[in-house]
């Protein structure tokens, strides 16, 4: 394989990793517990990096994840008290183990492997310089792997719990009810979420992982309502932000992770305008559509008010509309051209004229 | 050595200088912070400093100047426009809060990120130095930079000043505070507004990884010691200023030690100290009072298992074996609860591990029973 493809391959991995536990992250509304874990795991990895003085250790992706659950359970502990709100809690934990991470780092392994950059940067492009070699055989790029066993997780929990994680993340109370333990779940989750993010750290460093857990599922979630959609929708999402944020950075020769986060960003801001449903344009033109509907009834009812009556030749021009459905004049017109060509009313020389089609959408607006 | 880094900070200009701007940007992000926490957005400041790396990133590469005030208007500019998409978002979409905040903060500073590195390709070689936004370095303040940072700083201490009633409104009660008349929309934002001047002010110090630990790290210490919003702000203020100083100096007095992560532990230091001690919602005196409390529960039941065992017999004064206790109720620790009711001369040792009411211990059984008007334990 080439390296260009072993890159990409697990630019993918670790991306449809961060998607399938992320779609249920922001469905929990605890996408910013992905920023907290994310940055407090390098916590752990640096106090089991100065235990075993090897960054290959694993370690340090077991004290890692478990610095993330660790996290989790301060915040809730700190929450619990009651002298501080979630988000104070969480905005307080994480900077706090962050903060001695950066300093342990800076201040003892300055000489070393670790070092700030990799942290915020991840070192993607270094990942294929580290081979996995199993009795002389070389198996590709020790990341890879990694990473693939932490998809394999990932997708092994969401399968196998998708009934357990959709009925707690939807509705905890029933859960609770029907004998599931959220607590347990939500446990077990953090954990997962913590593994995903100590895999992509190495990838992509810290911050980025928050990109790729919440960006492509939330782009999702614009574009559908059914959860396994959205697990799928997520995970490919991912993956394409990987791989074009990768031919970006190729081209423009800039930060791997930093592109990649910028593709899910764009794929997020071009949900957010386009969605068919949900997205700005689509709600614009919705907005657009029913003024003009409510506006056509408006007119059908008032020319059905004055048909027949003595007042109808002055009451019934379409200058007239401006002042007593109190319209300014061009969408008057407007209003008047588009009844026409739908046909609710007639030109009768000067005078505008119900069809009976338009006879009928008044007296139906005004039953309603 | 703490003394000897006093005595520098009068002696040397440098030092004088860093310090007085840590000073004044923890003083900063503290009383404006304060209100970020009431409103529950604290992590918007995480969001804002994360968004605001790509504008200082363009604001050099548009300009090739890496004056303060420059860098720090980009800044601005990038952590406004960061903020007020994920206010659309959350406003137009039905993605939440948390998303939002999580896309601005990663995409924005990943986007930074790219920026950066296009930067440090540039051939001229003053590229460098945009690194220290990242977790700050307080070393590198100028008079000029404090300059920057007081000026700015008091515009935003102004505006809390001359707002004040309005922004206490929109922490507490916006709905109230818009049926009296107030445009609480445009309040919002102007405090939103105020938040990003005191974010960007001390990222060069503290850096955008790390800043917004400065704007909930304070507020929720000085919560701690007060119900009051005015006092609140200001303690936050001086505690800000605190954390800034004290994590300056620790970090200038030895080599090798970022200043933003430096900072941030001073704060949170204040934190757990506030928590643990600060009066009345401190927990270490929650915890004791719920010791005091659950000791009186159980003396009490003691008291009402003699009393039980007295109605039995003719004489009320009767003394009845400690272990007929003891068999009554487990959990009551006995020995130590009788001792604690003979202190308040409730009960009385007539024997060895015989025990009986008092006149007053029988008073005080019927009390608790219901069957007399009722005085505390403490009074009896």
């Amino acid at each position: 394989m080439s390296l260009d493809l072993e890159i990409q391959l697990i630019a993918v991995l670790v991306a449809a990793s961060c998607a399938l536990c992320g779609s249920f992250l922001i469905l929990r509304r605890m996408a910013l517990m992905s920023d907290a874990i994310s940055h407090a795991i390098l916590l752990g990895i640096v106090l089991a990096f100065f235990v075993t003085h090897d960054t290959a250790s694993p370690w340090l992706l077991i004290a890692a994840a478990a610095t993330g659950v660790l996290t989790v359970v301060l915040v809730e502990a700190l929450h619990r008290t009651g002298r501080v709100k979630e988000d104070a809690a969480i905005g307080l934990v994480f900077p706090a183990l962050f903060s001695i991470a950066v300093v342990l780092i800076t201040r003892y392994a300055g000489s070393v492997h670790l070092d700030t950059d990799a942290v915020l940067l991840g070192e993607l492009a270094f990942a294929p310089f580290r081979r996995l070699e199993l009795w002389g055989m070389d198996l590709g790029p020790k990341t890879m792997w990694v990473m693939g066993a932490v998809l394999l997780l990932n997708v092994s929990f969401v399968t196998v719990f998708f009934k357990e994680l959709k009925l707690a993340t939807f509705d905890a109370g029933l859960a609770a009810a029907l004998g599931f333990s959220p607590a347990l779940l939500h446990y077990a989750f953090m954990a997962l979420v913590s593994v995903t993010a100590v895999g992509a750290f190495d990838a992509v460093g810290s911050i980025l992982v928050v990109a790729l857990m919440v960006a492509p599922p939330a782009a999702a979630y614009l574009l559908t309502d059914r959860l396994p959609v959205l697990v799928v929708l997520a995970t490919a999402l991912g993956a394409l932000s990987a791989i074009l944020g990768y031919q970006l950075a190729k081209s423009t020769d800039t930060s791997i992770a930093g592109s990649m986060a910028s593709c899910a960003g764009l794929i997020f801001l071009l949900a957010f305008l386009l969605a068919p449903d949900r997205g700005i344009v689509a709600q614009a033109r919705r907005r657009r559509r029913q003024k003009m509907e409510f506006s056509q009834a408006m007119l059908a009812i008032h020319l059905l008010q004055h048909e027949g009556t003595p007042e109808m030749t002055r009451e019934c021009r379409p200058e007239h509309l401006t002042e007593h459905l109190r319209w300014l004049p061009q969408w008057a017109s407007r209003v008047a051209r588009q009844a026409e060509r739908e046909g609710l009313i007639t030109r009768v020389g000067e005078l505008l004229e119900l069809t009976s089609d338009g006879r009928d959408l008044a007296r139906r607006a005004m039953v309603q | 050595m703490i003394g000897e880094m006093i005595g520098e900070l009068f002696s040397d200009y440098t030092l004088r200088t860093v310090t007085l701007g840590s000073a004044t940007l923890g003083a900063v992000s503290g009383a404006v912070g304060t209100f970020a926490v009431l409103r529950r957005q604290s992590l918007l400041g995480d969001a804002i400093s994360h968004s605001a790396l790509p504008g200082i990133a363009l604001a050099f590469l548009l300009t090739g100047s890496k004056a303060t005030l420059t860098l720090v208007l980009g800044a601005a500019i990038s952590g406004w426009l960061g903020t007020l998409f994920a206010l659309a978002v959350v406003r137009r979409t039905r993605v939440s809060e948390d998303s939002a905040l999580g896309i601005v903060l990663s995409v924005f500073f990943g986007f930074g990120l790219v920026l950066l590195t296009l930067v440090q390709r540039l051939p001229t070689a003053s590229q460098a130095g945009l690194e220290k936004f990242l977790f700050g370095q307080a070393a590198t303040l100028v008079t000029r930079d404090v300059v920057v940072i007081a000026a700015l700083g008091a515009v935003a201490v102004l505006a809390i000043v001359v707002f004040w009633k309005e922004f206490k409104l929109v922490s507490f009660d916006p709905e109230f505070g818009g049926s009296l008349g107030f445009p609480m929309a445009r309040i919002e934002m102007l405090l939103t507004a105020f938040l990003v001047i005191a974010i960007v002010i001390g990222l060069q110090a503290v850096g955008v990884v790390l800043m917004s630990a400065m704007v909930v790290a304070p507020a929720a210490a000085a919560r701690q010691w007060t119900d009051n919003l005015r006092n609140v702000v200001v303690l936050a203020a001086v505690m800000g200023g605190l954390a800034g100083v004290t994590g300056t100096l620790i970090s200038a007095s030895t080599t090798k030690l970022p200043t933003g992560p430096t900072i941030v532990l001073s704060a949170t230091a204040l934190v757990v100290l506030s928590l643990a001690f600060a009066p009345n919602r401190g927990l270490l005196w929650a915890a004791l009072r719920r010791r005091r409390n659950r000791r009186r529960i159980r003396a009490e039941a003691v008291l009402l298992d003699l009393y039980a065992l007295s109605r039995q017999h003719t004489d009320p004064l009767y003394a009845h074996p400690e272990g007929s206790l003891e068999a009554m109720g487990q959990d009551r620790d006995v020995p130590w609860s009788l001792e604690v009711l003979a202190d308040l001369g409730l009960v009385a040792q007539r024997g060895p591990a015989e025990w009986a009411l008092t006149p007053d211990g029988t008073l005080h059984a019927e009390e608790l029973l219901g069957l007399r008007a009722s005085r505390s334990l403490a009074e009896a």
